[in-house]
C-alpha cells in the first residue's frame, strides 16, 4: 500500500510502497521479486537515507533468537528495537554496548548506521561489537559475515546505509552492569576552549558528552556542560534503589500529539531555552546518580518531540573534524552563532579512533545540531559543509537529507572501494534509497 | 504453569496474542502448518518473557489429523485459542472452486475440526477456556467478500452454539470479531485509521476479553455499531449498494 513516509527530521517525505515480512523466505522472494528497494527500521534516521519507492519494513522481524546470560551474547532478528532488548538485557545484567540518543532504532538500523554512543572514545562504534550477521544480498542470497567471514560485505554493511542489501539477522555482545543506574558528573565549561580541556581532563570516563550553547557570542562562546558518566555500582546506590538496582522506577511518557507551528523554535526561544538550560545547574560541578534512561535517552521521554519543529520538518547538521582541526570547530560554531539560526540541545563528542571502511565516526570532534527547515538553510549548509571538506571532516549519513554529492566523495576517503563492493553485492542497484540517488551512489 | 494453545501461529495477529499471554506468564503451545517457521517466535517468547514455549505442526486442511495433534500435545491448554483464517480472492473464488473450497475449509470446516475436539476434551475434564477468532465480515454478506463472509459467519454461529452448550458443562466460549486489523493480510488495502487496530490492540482486548469472560469482543468499540447499522438496512435497499 502507497505511504507517505519520512524519517524523524519530517523532511524529506515521499509516497512509498510499503510491505512488511515475519519469515525470512517472505522477504528473499520478496527481494527477489522486486527493484527499488531499501529496507526501513523504526525511521530514526533524520534525513533520506531508508527512504524510497519499495521500502521493506522491518518492524515485524523482530525475534529475539538467544541471549547467553552467562557469556552476555544476544543474537537477534534485524527490526526488533533498543527499548524492547533493554527492557530484557537489563534485568539480568547486561547493557547494551554501544547506544545512540535513542533507543527507538532497530539492530537493522544501528548496524546500517554503525551508530555510536558517549563511549565511542573507549568502545568505538557498534560494528566493534558484532560477532556475525546474515545479509540478504542483491542476488536474493543469505550470506553470513563478520569481521573475519564475507569481510567485505560485513565492513560495507556496517555504515553502508542498507546498500548492500538486507539485514536480517545480528549476533553481537553486551556490556556487564551491576545496577540500572548510571554514576553521572555534570561540569559547566565557561567557553569551548574550557570544554576541550574538560573532555581531555575527562577522558577516562566510559560515557562523555557535552551539551554546547551555539548562540553565545563573546568570552562565553561555545559554553556548555560537560556530562561524563560511569554504570553505578551497588553501592553506589540509595537504599530504596539497592533493593532492585536492575529495575528502573516505572515513568509516564509525554508526547507532542502534533506538530507545533514553527515560530515556537526561533532564536528567542531557543536562547532563552539555553539560558535555562546552563543556569539550571547552580554549582560548577554535580555529582549523582540517575537511572540509565535519563542519562542516554534524555529526549525519549517526549514522544514525537521532532514535531517540535512544525510541519515544515529539520534537519540534523552533524559532522566530524580531525583532532587536530580544532579550529574548524571555531570556524563553523561562529558561522552558526553568527547567523543566529542555532538550535536548542546541540551536542559536541571527541570521538576515539576507529577503523572503517564507511562508518561516519574517526578521530576528533563530532557537533551534532537540528535546524529547522526555512528559507536559505541548504545553502547555508552549503556553506558549512565547505568548511567541514576544508578541516577534512565529514558529515553523518544517518542524519544527512541534503549534502551534495561532490561533499560525500570528497569527504569520504573510502567511497570508491565501498561503492564498488556495493556494485559487486548489489550488481542490478536492487537496493537504492532517496539518499544513494543523490550521492550517486546507485544511480 | 497455565497454558495457551494457539492454533495458526504465524500470522501477525497470533504473534502478538502469544507475546501477551507469555508477558502474563501463560506458557505457548504454538501450532501452524510449518513448525519451524515457528522457532524463531518460540525462541522470542522464552527469551523475553522466562516462560515454556512449543512448537506443533497443524494443517487446518488436513482434518483427519486433528486429533492425533491434539493427543500428541505435550500437556492440554487451558486455554485454546484459535487465529488461523484465510481471507481469499473473491473473485478468484467466484470462477475457481479450488479457492472457494479453501476459504470454506480453512475459515469454517478446519476451526470446527479441531475445536471440536477441543471442546469434547474441555467438556470431559470441565476445565478450558475457547477463543475463536471470527470476522465483522460473517455479519452480512456483501458482494465483495461472501465467501469468506459466509464461511466466517458459520464459524460465528458455531461459536455461538458452543458456548450455549459448554456455558452448561462450566467451560467459557468467547468469539472475537476484530473488525480490520493491520497485518500482513490487509497490507495491501487501504484501511481507515480510525476503525483499524494494531494486533497488538487485538491481543490486549483478548487477554481482558478471557478474564472478564466476555461472550463476543469487538477490538474497537465502533465496530459493534457499524455493524448494527449495516444489519439494520433493509435488504431491499442493501442489495442495490455495492459494498
Amino acid at each position: 500500500m502507497q505511504k507517505r513516509l519520512a524519517n524523524w527530521g519530517n523532511y524529506p517525505a515521499i509516497a512509498s510502497e510499503e510491505s512488511t515480512f515475519t519469515q525470512e523466505e517472505q522477504l528473499r522472494s520478496f527481494v527477489s521479486d522486486n527493484h527499488e528497494l531499501i529496507a526501513r527500521g523504526n525511521g530514526r534516521c533524520y534525513g533520506d537515507a531508508s527512504l524510497g519507492k519499495h521500502s521493506i519494513s522491518m518492524l515485524k522481524y523482530d525475534k529475539v533468537l538467544l541471549f547467553d546470560t552467562q557469556k552476555g551474547i544476544l543474537e537477534t532478528q534485524a527490526g526488533v528495537t533498543l527499548d524492547q532488548l533493554l527492557d530484557i538485557i537489563v534485568p539480568k545484567g547486561w547493557f547494551l554496548p554501544i547506544t545512540p540518543g535513542t533507543k527507538f532504532i532497530t539492530i537493522g538500523g544501528a548496524v546500517a548506521s554503525d551508530v555510536h554512543g558517549k563511549n565511542h572514545h573507549v568502545d568505538g562504534a557498534f560494528s566493534n561489537h558484532i560477532i556475525d550477521m546474515d545479509v540478504i544480498t542483491g542476488t536474493g542470497e543469505t550470506v553470513t559475515c563478520s569481521p573475519t567471514q564475507h569481510t567485505e560485505l560485513f565492513w560495507a554493511t556496517c555504515g553502508g546505509m542498507g546498500l548492500t542489501g538486507v539485514i536480517t539477522r545480528v549476533k553481537f555482545d553486551l556490556k556487564k552492569i551491576e545496577t540500572a543506574y548510571i554514576k553521572q558528573t555534570q561540569i559547566k565549561a565557561k567557553n569551548l576552549e574550557d570544554v576541550i580541556r574538560l573532555f581531555e581532563e575527562y577522558k577516562h570516563y566510559t560515557y562523555s558528552m557535552a551539551w554546547i550553547d551555539c548562540l553565545k557570542k563573546g568570552d562565553a562562546f561555545g559554553r556548555s556542560i560537560l556530562i561524563v558518566g560511569e554504570h553505578a555500582q551497588p553501592a553506589e546506590l540509595n537504599d530504596k534503589q539497592r533493593k532492585a538496582p536492575l529495575t528502573l522506577p516505572a515513568k509516564r511518557k509525554l508526547t507532542i500529539p502534533f506538530n507545533l507551528p514553527s515560530f515556537i523554535l526561533n532564536t528567542l526561544t531557543v536562547k532563552i531555552f539555553n539560558w535555562l538550560y546552563y543556569n539550571k545547574n547552580l554549582k560548577r560541578e554535580i555529582n549523582n546518580v540517575v537511572p540509565y534512561e535519563p542519562f542516554f535517552y534524555p529526549l525519549d521521554a517526549i514522544l514525537h518531540w521532532n514535531r517540535g519543529y512544525g510541519k515544515a520538518g529539520f534537519v540534523q547538521y552533524q559532522f566530524v573534524l580531525p583532532l587536530e582541526h580544532k579550529d574548524g570547530l571555531v570556524a563553523i560554531l561562529k558561522r552558526i552563532s553568527d547567523k543566529g539560526w542555532g538550535s536548542f540541545l546541540a551536542v559536541l563528542k571527541v570521538f576515539g579512533n576507529q577503523d572503517s571502511l564507511i562508518s561516519f565516526p574517526m578521530e576528533g570532534y563530532t557537533l551534532a545540531l537540528d535546524f529547522p527547515v526555512r528559507k536559505g538553510l541548504f545553502e547555508f549548509l552549503d556553506e558549512l559543509d565547505e568548511i567541514v571538506l576544508q578541516y577534512g571532516g565529514r558529515l553523518y549519513l544517518s542524519k544527512d537529507a541534503r549534502m551534495k554529492q561532490e561533499v560525500f566523495w570528497k569527504s569520504y576517503p573510502n567511497a570508491e572501494k565501498f561503492a564498488s563492493i556495493v556494485q559487486q553485492y548489489n550488481p542490478d542497484k536492487r537496493f537504492t534509497s532517496l539518499q544513494s540517488e543523490r550521492l550517486l551512489l546507485t544511480k | 504453569m497455565a497454558s495457551v494453545l494457539i492454533l495458526g501461529a504465524g500470522s501477525d495477529m497470533a504473534v502478538a496474542i502469544a507475546r501477551e499471554f507469555a508477558a502474563k506468564k501463560y506458557d505457548i503451545l504454538l501450532a501452524a502448518r510449518n513448525s519451524n517457521a515457528l522457532i524463531p517466535l518460540q525462541q522470542d517468547l522464552q527469551i523475553r518473557f522466562d516462560i515454556k514455549a512449543s512448537v506443533h505442526d497443524f494443517d487446518a486442511l488436513a482434518f483427519d489429523t486433528h486429533a492425533a495433534f491434539y493427543n500428541n500435545l505435550p500437556q492440554v491448554p487451558d486455554i485454546t485459542i484459535c487465529v488461523f483464517g484465510y481471507l481469499g480472492e473473491q473473485e478468484k473464488a467466484e470462477q475457481n472452486w479450488d479457492e472457494t473450497a479453501r476459504i470454506i475449509h480453512t475459515n469454517y470446516t478446519g476451526a470446527v475440526s479441531i475445536l471440536n475436539i477441543v471442546a469434547e476434551s474441555y467438556a470431559a475434564s470441565g476445565k478450558g477456556l475457547i477463543v475463536g477468532i471470527s470476522s465483522v465480515a460473517g455479519e452480512r454478506g456483501r458482494m465483495s467478500n461472501y465467501i469468506y463472509g459466509s464461511a466466517k459467519a458459520g464459524f460465528t454461529a458455531y461459536l455461538s452454539g458452543l458456548r450455549n452448550r459448554l456455558f452448561h458443562k462450566g467451560i467459557h466460549v468467547m468469539s472475537v470479531q476484530p473488525g480490520f486489523v493491520n497485518t500482513r493480510m490487509t497490507q495491501h488495502l487501504k484501511l481507515p485509521p480510525v476503525i483499524t487496530a494494531q494486533p497488538e490492540d487485538v491481543a490486549v482486548a483478548i487477554y481482558k476479553g478471557v478474564m472478564k469472560k466476555k461472550n463476543t469482543l469487538y477490538v474497537k468499540w465502533h465496530w459493534r455499531y457499524i455493524m448494527l447499522i449495516i444489519t439494520s438496512i433493509p435488504e431491499g435497499i442493501f442489495k442495490k449498494l455495492k459494498l
